[in-house]
């Protein structure tokens, strides 16, 4: 990194040493660690799936024991979910990225942006700690009262790893929320905010008040498991279904975590490769707000066969038919914005066209789950493992992977090898349908979720989903090595390679310390890409 | 059974003709808007591709807001139809139907356990006649299983120390999957079985073929065997509300509220008795939890209720099933308790 005695003074080559990392308070330092921490996170989840895959090739249970099989399903809904989908993009370009949007030096709270990391990690090591000890069983949904009062396994150690992260997204929704409100840059307005800004305020705002209900949720779990309080146990007058309650109140707008940072990934890419203003700025923005509000009214749809009383199932199907409308408003209005643009199809652009295709497949098939009859049927099958997978990996994997290729050059200062990027997305695209596609049939055909054996008729369609799992793998390591190539041998990077519009392109790549020489002052709304009457020179195709 | 690669389930059931309507119409849209989005961004990014020479001036006028509205619009009112029409065959799917014959399951890690309301019992297999309507009667001696029968779209949470209940008739003589859905430990993939439909007539023959004992006669032997008739006899004791014609009533509580005796109110009554008292008694009951298992309360509960004179006004008879009687089921109202018929009529 420093074989060019031109280069310039950046956050990275700033000091080596180590611990000016650790003990950074410099937000971009910040979410380049926690891009490491979960990038570790996503591959060890993703080991675990390579072995059910494996095992979900034949009908017989025949590769693991069921309790190998109960412990592995676990461990991959548990990192997955909170060690990489919920920290994913706030916490890496969120990070890095939000103050270098509105025009500020760093987030509000820098120390307890490095705190939050601390957090995190804490959380993450006790999270290990207890798959190495033996890893509970519990599926990454702890339902009661089998986590309670049946499992044999490590539940506890677990759910007080998970308990510790959420402290983390506590504090990085904090952070984000006051900075957002506090640190914008003269003549950034409101609405003049990148999209970008907007989905992470709505994210922060779920962070901060969901999250403690998770806290309670699994400290109670501790409390009942530990001393046998009785909260979740009905033999000592409690409710087991309390349990679920609790817990989908906060894991239904945890989706939202995920898939919002997302949405607001693609709306900074689109405009860029369109070479146009985003079509209905503020319906993309209000949308994300609602969003974010009605999604805290509908965790009851987890729970149509629950015993729940019928008029309750009704009422939360009804806001659940209802969430669908802004996400609908989203697809429309990236969709409009190609319209008479100059459109480019660079990795971002392919990982954002894809998110648009592997959302909207998701959130449709949502409402067959929201529609109360079919859900019957389909809940708890492959239907649903099928359905949140399009959301949260088709969904916000896509989203990540796509603002990663798109702010790589400005986090890093140099250009990955733009084929095997192109590449990539297409294999991760084909590959993804192809895992979880077939888990729709499957799920309609009547295969419950987490079994390692299941009946023959349904071997066919699950080779099919084994195959497509072994593609998108390659899919993810392909990134892997050609970004980490990219460091040492990459082009280096001008301040604004795409030509994109918003501050963080205003600053050399990778931006110095201090985010800026000095506070730019913003004249003109997001996304002004001037017309473009005539093609233009930097065509790819 | 055996149909190799297959894209839906069986239809077996009164049910699931009507599931697969709407789910065919959630398709309908699915694809719809799949392929309209997906042909919208393929030919939007060839016809706009930065190469080409297109005129790209764009002038809305403010006039934008008319496509912001028609995309709101539709969507919401495509929802709104989707809710209604999934509300009103859930109604359907949650409304037990009258008549209908009660067997009882108990699930536990990790079996399920089936009495008919004959006495015949049996695990992990469900039999079943044909063109009645069944009403299963769940709970669970342990963690929250589901009961699911694919080719009858029916699912329902079996919960432990609560009632729950599913029903469906089925339409198509046949053997069924049936799995438990609600991931409930080790053994979780193993709790799976097989839902028989036969005719009426073998139903007849095949619970025929079971030395049990019916659960009502069980039931009046546990009654004895814990002295719940030392306190409990029709307007004997004044130390005790009568349980006969109990069931289905409304009960006056001494705390002011009305509940209604259903089994849920029974099974509370018999393990924390103090948690409902009627009205002018007192709490001097004491607690039977912990000595009698789910199928002993199931027992003793279906005996109360062969203890009313007129169960089918909450239509909850179980009735002996014949070969041609399955129309006219109303019409023998205390046959599902032949043994204590002159009983109940003290």
């Amino acid at each position: 990194m420093i074989d060019q005695l031109a280069e310039s003074r950046n956050y990275l080559n700033d000091d080596y040493r180590f611990r000016s990392w650790l003990l950074t308070t410099d937000h971009k330092r910040i979410a380049i660690m926690y891009m490491i921490s979960i990038t570790l996170f996503f591959f060890v989840g993703g080991a675990a799936a390579v072995l059910f895959r494996l095992e979900l090739m034949t009908p017989k249970g025949d590769l693991v024991l069921a309790e190998t099989y109960n412990k592995l399903f676990t461990l991959h809904g548990v990192i997955m979910v909170w060690f990489f989908l919920i920290p994913s993009i706030p916490t890496v370009l969120g990070n890095f990225l939000l103050p270098l949007m509105i025009g500020a030096r760093d987030l509000a709270f820098p120390k307890l942006n490095l705190l939050s990391w601390y957090i995190f990690m804490l959380g993450g090591a006790v999270t290990v700690w207890s798959i190495v000890a033996g890893g509970a069983d519990t599926g990454w949904t702890f339902y009661t009262p089998y986590s309670s009062t049946y499992a044999n396994t490590n539940v506890i150690l677990m759910a007080v790893g998970v308990f510790i992260s959420g402290f983390s997204s506590i504090l990085t929704g904090l952070n984000f929320i006051v900075t957002t409100h506090t640190m914008r840059a003269p003549g950034m307005t409101w609405f003049r905010l990148p999209l970008f800004v907007w989905a992470h305020y709505a994210t922060s705002v779920i962070f901060v008040l969901a999250t403690p209900v998770l806290a309670i949720t699994l400290f109670l779990i501790v409390l009942e498991r530990g001393f046998g309080i009785g909260i979740f146990d009905p033999k000592l007058g409690g409710d087991p279904l309390l349990f679920q309650h609790l817990f989908w109140f906060y894991s239904h707008p945890a989706v939202y975590i995920m898939v919002l940072p997302s949405m607001g990934v693609v709306s900074e890419i689109i405009p860029c490769f369109a070479r146009n203003r985003i079509f209905g700025y503020k319906f993309i923005a209000f949308s994300s707000l609602a969003i974010a509000v009605i999604g805290f009214l509908v965790w009851g749809h987890h729970m149509f066969v629950s015993g729940q009383s019928m008029y309750a199932s009704m009422v939360f199907s009804f806001m659940s038919m209802l969430v669908a409308v802004p996400s609908a408003v989203k697809v429309f209005n990236w969709t409009a914005t190609l319209y008479k643009g100059s459109i480019s199809l660079e990795t971002p652009m392919l990982y954002s066209l894809g998110f648009i295709g592997l959302f909207t497949l998701g959130g449709l098939t949502g409402l067959f789950l929201a529609a109360l009859a079919v859900d019957v049927h389909v809940t708890d099958t492959y239907f649903v493992v099928a359905h949140f997978h399009y959301i949260m990996v088709g969904g916000a994997v896509m989203g990540y992977l796509g603002g990663l290729h798109f702010w790589w050059p400005k986090m890093t200062g140099r250009i990955y090898p733009e084929w095997w990027g192109r590449l990539s997305a297409g294999i991760i695209f084909f590959g993804f349908n192809l895992t979880f596609f077939p888990q729709f049939v499957l799920g309609y055909l009547g295969m419950p979720r987490r079994v390692h054996q299941y009946v023959d008729d349904f071997q066919v369609l699950n080779v099919m989903s084994s195959a497509g799992a072994s593609i998108l793998g390659v899919g993810y390591l392909l990134p892997l090595a050609y970004l980490i190539w990219s460091l040492r041998y990459g082009k280096r990077a001008d301040p604004n390679p795409w030509h994109a519009k918003g501050l963080e392109w205003q600053t050399p790549s990778p931006p110095p310390k201090l985010n800026f020489t000095q506070t730019p002052i913003v004249t003109e709304e997001a996304y002004n890409y001037p017309p473009a009457p005539a093609p233009k020179k930097q065509a790819m195709s | 059974m055996n149909h190799g690669f297959q894209l839906l389930p069986e239809q077996a059931s009164s049910i699931a003709s009507r599931v697969d309507a709407l789910y065919f119409f959630l398709l309908g849209i699915a694809g719809f808007f799949t392929l309209l989005i997906f042909f919208a961004i393929v030919f939007l990014v060839v016809y706009y591709r930065r190469s080409a020479i297109r005129d790209r001036t764009i002038s809305y006028n403010g006039r934008s807001w008319i496509l912001e509205t028609t995309w709101i619009a539709i969507p919401l009112a495509i929802t709104m139809a989707i809710f209604a029409w999934g509300a009103d065959l859930y109604f359907d799917l949650r409304t037990m139907p009258p008549g209908a014959i009660d067997i009882q399951v108990v699930g536990k890690q990790w079996m399920w356990k089936i009495q008919h309301p004959q006495g015949r019992s049996e695990i992990d297999q469900l039999h079943v006649p044909l063109g009645q309507p069944v009403r299963l009667h769940m709970v669970s001696e342990d963690v929250i299983h589901s009961f699911y029968i694919p080719a009858f779209r029916v699912k329902m949470d079996v919960l432990p120390d609560r009632y729950s209940s599913l029903w469906f008739e089925a339409t198509k003589p046949g053997t069924y999957n049936l799995f438990c859905a609600e991931y409930c430990g080790t053994g979780h993939a193993d709790m799976s079985g097989s839902v028989v439909v036969m005719q009426p007539a073998e139903y007849a023959a095949w619970l025929a073929g079971g030395e049990s004992q019916p659960p009502v006669m069980a039931g009046e032997e546990l009654f004895t065997r814990f002295r719940c008739n030392t306190c409990h006899f029709q307007g004997g004791q004044p130390r005790c509300p009568s349980l006969a014609n109990l069931f289905g009533q409304p009960v006056r509580l001494s705390d002011g509220r009305t509940v209604t005796a259903d089994e849920v109110y029974l099974r509370e009554s018999v393990l924390n008795p103090a948690a409902k008292v009627v009205a002018g008694f007192q709490p001097v009951m004491p607690t039977y939890q912990g000595q009698l298992s789910e199928e002993q309360i199931f027992q003793l509960i279906q005996y109360i209720k062969s203890l009313s004179i007129m169960p089918a006004a909450t239509n909850e008879t179980a009735p002996v099933v014949s070969p041609g009687q399955s129309t006219s089921v109303d019409a023998v109202p205390a046959q599902g308790a032949p043994a204590n018929s002159s009983k109940s009529n003290d």
